[in-house]
C-alpha cells in the first residue's frame, strides 16, 4: 500500500542525509522525496511516499523518530488527507492538429500551458499522483519531450496539524 | 567569562562533561586539539596503537563502568580506522564519544590531504553525529553529545571538528551550559501504565513462563530490579550473550544463555513457553533461530526503551516502550498490589520438566564433552580452570569465535558488567583493547581477556600500549592454529573442507612476542600444567601476561541450533541431536 509519511526535522546540514540513507540502509523504498524549510526557517518539512505493508509502515515511522533531528513524522495515510504533486512537462506540439489537441487535454485536467514555442507546449499540472499519471497516459501519443515532477507533498484534512509547541 | 582557543574549549568541556580519560592517536588535522591537552592536567590521554583499539578500549571502560568512553582521532584514516570501533559499540548499545579532527573547513570538498567525510562515512552506524563549524559551538555540541550517546538507547556519537574550528590564534568567550534540552530528542523513561499492568497480569496467570532478559537489563543497570521481580515470581530467566550478568548464572532460577549456542535447558524451555517476558533483549537472529518456528505457544511481553525494537523482528502482543528499571520498578510495585496470586501448582510442574531437561542434557548438571587428556587440552577446561583461579570474581573480555562461546558458557558471570563481548557486531580485535579499557577503570580487579590466535593478531599491537600505560592485563590465548569458529563451520557445512582457515607453519612464538614488547609469556601444553600456570600468572598482579594455551583443534561449541529449525533444534555434540 502506498504511504505519504511528513516529517518535520531541523533544517541543519546532514539532516536529509540521515533520512535517506535511513531507507537505504533498512532496505525501504522511497518512490517520491520533496522537501522545503516551512513558515520556522529552524525547520524542515520533509514529505515522502513509500510502499509497505502496515508492520513495515510502523517501523518506518518509528525508525523516521528515532532519528535525533526529527522531531514529528506522520503517516499521513493512516487518516483523512490531501495529497498534491506539481508535474511540469515539455511536450511537441509542431503542428495544428497536436496543439489544439494538447489545449483541449489540459483544460479537461485542469493544467496550464506556461511555455509556448513554434514546436513544443510546456504544460504545469498539479494534483495526486494518479492524476499526473492519467495527464501523462492522455498526452503520450502527442510526444512527450520531458517530464520534470515535484514528489508529493501532503497535509492531513480537517483541524489535525503537524506543528511543534 | 574566560576566552579558550577551540581546541582549549574541547578540552575544558571534556572535563565539565565529567571525562578523565580519552584513548586517542595524534595526527595532522587533530594537532591543536593534541596540543590543548598538553598543556592541562585534567584530562588523561592513552596513546593507542591504531585508532580501532583506541575506541574499542574507551567501548571497554563503557561496558565494565557504565559511564561513556571518549576517543580521540585524527582526519582520514584515523577516522575510517575507528569505524570498525564505532559499529561495534553501536550495535551493542554502548555510549561513546568518538572526536575525529577534520581538515580546515575551507578544504572541505577539496579532495584535501587526509580528508574523509567522517560524519558521511559513519552515519548508518552512530546514534548521531556533528560536524562543529564554529569554535563557539564547540562546549555545547560536546554537552549535546555525552547527553544524547547517555540517555535513551545509548549509543556512539561522532563530533567532527574541522582543524581551523581548533585554531590557537582565535579565542570566543567559554561557556559550559548547566543544562542540555533538545526539542528534536526526548527519549521515553517510563513505560505506559495500562500495558504494564497488562503484562503483570500475564505474567501471574503464566504457568509455563521464561523472562529472557538481554543487554539492556545491564547496560541499564537493572540487574537488582531483574532479580527482584524474578525471585518474588519464581520464574526461570534465559540470558543472552548480551545479557550474561544481568541474572547470577549461578543462581537456580537461571537457565544459562538462550539463543545459537544456549543451553538445552534455555532453549526447550523458550520453546515450550507460554508466557515470554523479553526484557532489553532485541530477537536477534542469533537468539531465534527461524522466527517461523520461534515460540509457538508464548504470549509475548517485549520490554525495550527503543521504540523501533519492539515488534521488529517477533510481533509482541504487550509491547511495552520504556527503560529496563522503570518498567521493572513499576512492575513489582503493581505486582505487590495484585489480588491474584502466580499458579503455584502449575510452576511447580513447569519447574519440575525444567529440572528434568538440566538433568538429561543440562550444560552444567553434568561435562557434555570428552575430557582433557595430556596434551589433548579442551578449551572448556581452560574457561572452567579460568573461572576457578579468579574465583569467577574477574572481568572478562572477548574476542570472537569458539574461545568467546566457550568463555559465555563456562564463565558463570553472577555480576553485570564483568562480561565484555562484541556480541552484536561480532569484532575480531575487539578483546585485548577493550581489557585494557576495564582494567584502567578498574586497576585492582583481574582483568582476563579470553581469546584465541586469529582474533589477538587482529589488535595484537596493544600490547605496546599496555607497557607504555601499565595496564597489566592477562591474556587467555585458547590457540588451536585455526579459525575455530570458521572450522566448526567448514566441519559441519562444506564437508570439513579448511578453506583458508589455518595458518600452517605461520604462527608467532607467542612467549617470545609477549617478551618482546616487555611482558610475561607462558606456553601450556599439558593439562596438568594448567592450574599452577594459571596461578601463576594471575599471582603477578602488576605484569600483564599472555597465556598461550594449546587446545584441541577438533573441539566444536555444542549446543548448537540447527539452521532453519525452532530454538529446541539443537545440535547437543557431533553426533546426538534433540
Amino acid at each position: 500500500m502506498k504511504r505519504i509519511i511528513s516529517i518535520l526535522m531541523e533544517n541543519e546540514s546532514g539532516a536529509l542525509s540521515r533520512v535517506v540513507g535511513l531507507f537505504s540502509q533498512r532496505g525501504y523504498n522511497i518512490d517520491t522525496l520533496t522537501v522545503a524549510p516551512t513558515d520556522d526557517d529552524t525547520l524542515s518539512r520533509l514529505t515522502l511516499t513509500t510502499n509497505g505493508d502496515d508492520q513495515m509502515a510502523e517501523q518506518i515511522v518509528k525508525q523516521l523518530h528515532k532519528l535525533i533531528d526529527t522531531i514529528k513524522v506522520v503517516d499521513l495515510t493512516e487518516g483523512p488527507h490531501i495529497e498534491r504533486e506539481l508535474m511540469l512537462v515539455k511536450i511537441k506540439a509542431s503542428d495544428s492538429d497536436s496543439r489544439a489537441e494538447l489545449k483541449n487535454c489540459v483544460e479537461i485536467f485542469r493544467g496550464h500551458i506556461i511555455d509556448v514555442t513554434p514546436t513544443t507546449y510546456t504544460v504545469q499540472l498539479a494534483g495526486d499522483s494518479d492524476k499526473l499519471n492519467a495527464f501523462i497516459e492522455a498526452v503520450s501519443q502527442i510526444g512527450i519531450m520531458e517530464v520534470s515532477r515535484s514528489g508529493v507533498t501532503g497535509i492531513s484534512r480537517g483541524d489535525k496539524f503537524i506543528r511543534i509547541n | 567569562m574566560e576566552n579558550l582557543s577551540g581546541g582549549d574549549i574541547l578540552i575544558r568541556a571534556l572535563k565539565d562533561a565529567g571525562v578523565k580519560d580519552v584513548w586517542g592517536y595524534p595526527g595532522g588535522a587533530a594537532l591543536h586539539i593534541y596540543d590543548a591537552l598538553y598543556r592541562q592536567d585534567d584530562v588523561f590521554h592513552i596513546l593507542v596503537r591504531h585508532e580501532q583499539a583506541a575506541v574499542h578500549a574507551a567501548d571497554g571502560f563503557s561496558r565494565a563502568t557504565g559511564k561513556v568512553g571518549t576517543a580521540l582521532v585524527t582526519s582520514g584514516p584515523g577516522a575510517t580506522n575507528a569505524i570498525t570501533g564505532i559499529a561495534t559499540a553501536y550495535m551493542d548499545s554502548i555510549p561513546l564519544v568518538v572526536i575525529s579532527g577534520q581538515v580546515p573547513l575551507s578544504k572541505i570538498g577539496q579532495d584535501a590531504f587526509q580528508e574523509t567525510d567522517m560524519v558521511g562515512v559513519s552515519r548508518p552506524i552512530v546514534k548521531h553525529s556533528f560536524l562543529v563549524t564554529r569554535a563557539e559551538d564547540i562546549a555545547e555540541t560536546i554537552a549535546k553529545a555525552y547527553y544524547i550517546a547517555s540517555t535513551g538507547r545509548p549509543g556512539p556519537v561522532v563530533v567532527d571538528i574541522p582543524k581551523d574550528v581548533t585554531d590557537p590564534s582565535y579565542k570566543v568567550p567559554y561557556h559550559w551550559p548547566t543544562e542540555t534540552k533538545m526539542r528534536s530528542y526526548q527519549p521515553t523513561d517510563k513505560g505506559h501504565r495500562g500495558q504494564i499492568k497488562r503484562a503483570v497480569k500475564t505474567l501471574i496467570e503464566a504457568k509455563r513462563p521464561v523472562i529472557y532478559a538481554g543487554g539492556g537489563i545491564v547496560i541499564g543497570n537493572a540487574a537488582p530490579h531483574l532479580i527482584a521481580l524474578a525471585q518474588k515470581l519464581n520464574f526461570p530467566v534465559t540470558n543472552t550473550l548480551m545479557g550474561l550478568g544481568g541474572y547470577p548464572s549461578t543462581d537456580r532460577q537461571n537457565l544459562g544463555m538462550l539463543g545459537m549456542h544456549g543451553t538445552y535447558e534455555a532453549n526447550t524451555a523458550m520453546h515450550h513457553a507460554d508466557v515470554i517476558f523479553a526484557i532489553g533483549a532485541r530477537f536477534d537472529d542469533r537468539v531465534t533461530n527461524d522466527l517461523e518456528k520461534f515460540c509457538p505457544m508464548a504470549t509475548i511481553i517485549h520490554v525495550d526503551v527503543d521504540p523501533t525494537t519492539v515488534s521488529k523482528n517477533i510481533e509482541a502482543h504487550i509491547p511495552i516502550v520504556g527503560t529496563c528499571t522503570s518498567v521493572l520498578v513499576e512492575m513489582m510495585s503493581i505486582a505487590e498490589q495484585m489480588d491474584i496470586e502466580p499458579d503455584a501448582k502449575a510452576l511447580a510442574e513447569w519447574w519440575q520438566q525444567i529440572d528434568q531437561w538440566r538433568a538429561d542434557k543440562g550444560l552444567y548438571t553434568a561435562s557434555r564433552y570428552e575430557p582433557s587428556v595430556g596434551n589433548l587440552i579442551k578449551p572448556q577446561d581452560v574457561i572452567k580452570m579460568l573461572y576457578k583461579v579468579t574465583d569467577g570474581k574477574a572481568i572478562v573480555t572477548s574476542d570472537v569465535g569458539q574461545h568467546q562461546m566457550f568463555a559465555a558458557q563456562y564463565y558463570r558471570f553472577d555480576k553485570p558488567r564483568t562480561w565484555i563481548n562484541s556480541g552484536g557486531l561480532g569484532t575480531m580485535g575487539f578483546g585485548l583493547p577493550a581489557a585494557m579499557g576495564c582494567k584502567r577503570a578498574f586497576p585492582d580487579t583481574d582483568v582476563a581477556c579470553v581469546t584465541g590466535e586469529g582474533s589477538i593478531q587482529m589488535c595484537i599491537q596493544e600490547l605496546s600500549t599496555c607497557t607504555q600505560h601499565n595496564l597489566p592485563v592477562k591474556i587467555i590465548n585458547l590457540n588451536n592454529a585455526a579459525l575455530g569458529m570458521v572450522r566448526q563451520w567448514q566441519d559441519m557445512n562444506y564437508s570439513s573442507r579448511y578453506s583458508e582457515s589455518v595458518y600452517e607453519d605461520s604462527l608467532p612464538d607467542f612467549v617470545k612476542l609477549a617478551e618482546a614488547y616487555g611482558h610475561v609469556g607462558m606456553k601450556i601444553t599439558h593439562i596438568d600444567e594448567l592450574e599452577e600456570k594459571m596461578r601463576e600468572c594471575f599471582a603477578m598482579k602488576d605484569r600483564t601476561v599472555f597465556m598461550d594455551i594449546c587446545v584441541d583443534r577438533s573441539e566444536h561449541v555444542y549446543p548448537m541450533q540447527m539452521p532453519g529449525g525452532s530454538m529446541r533444534d539443537l545440535w547437543l555434540n557431533k553426533t546426538e541431536r534433540t
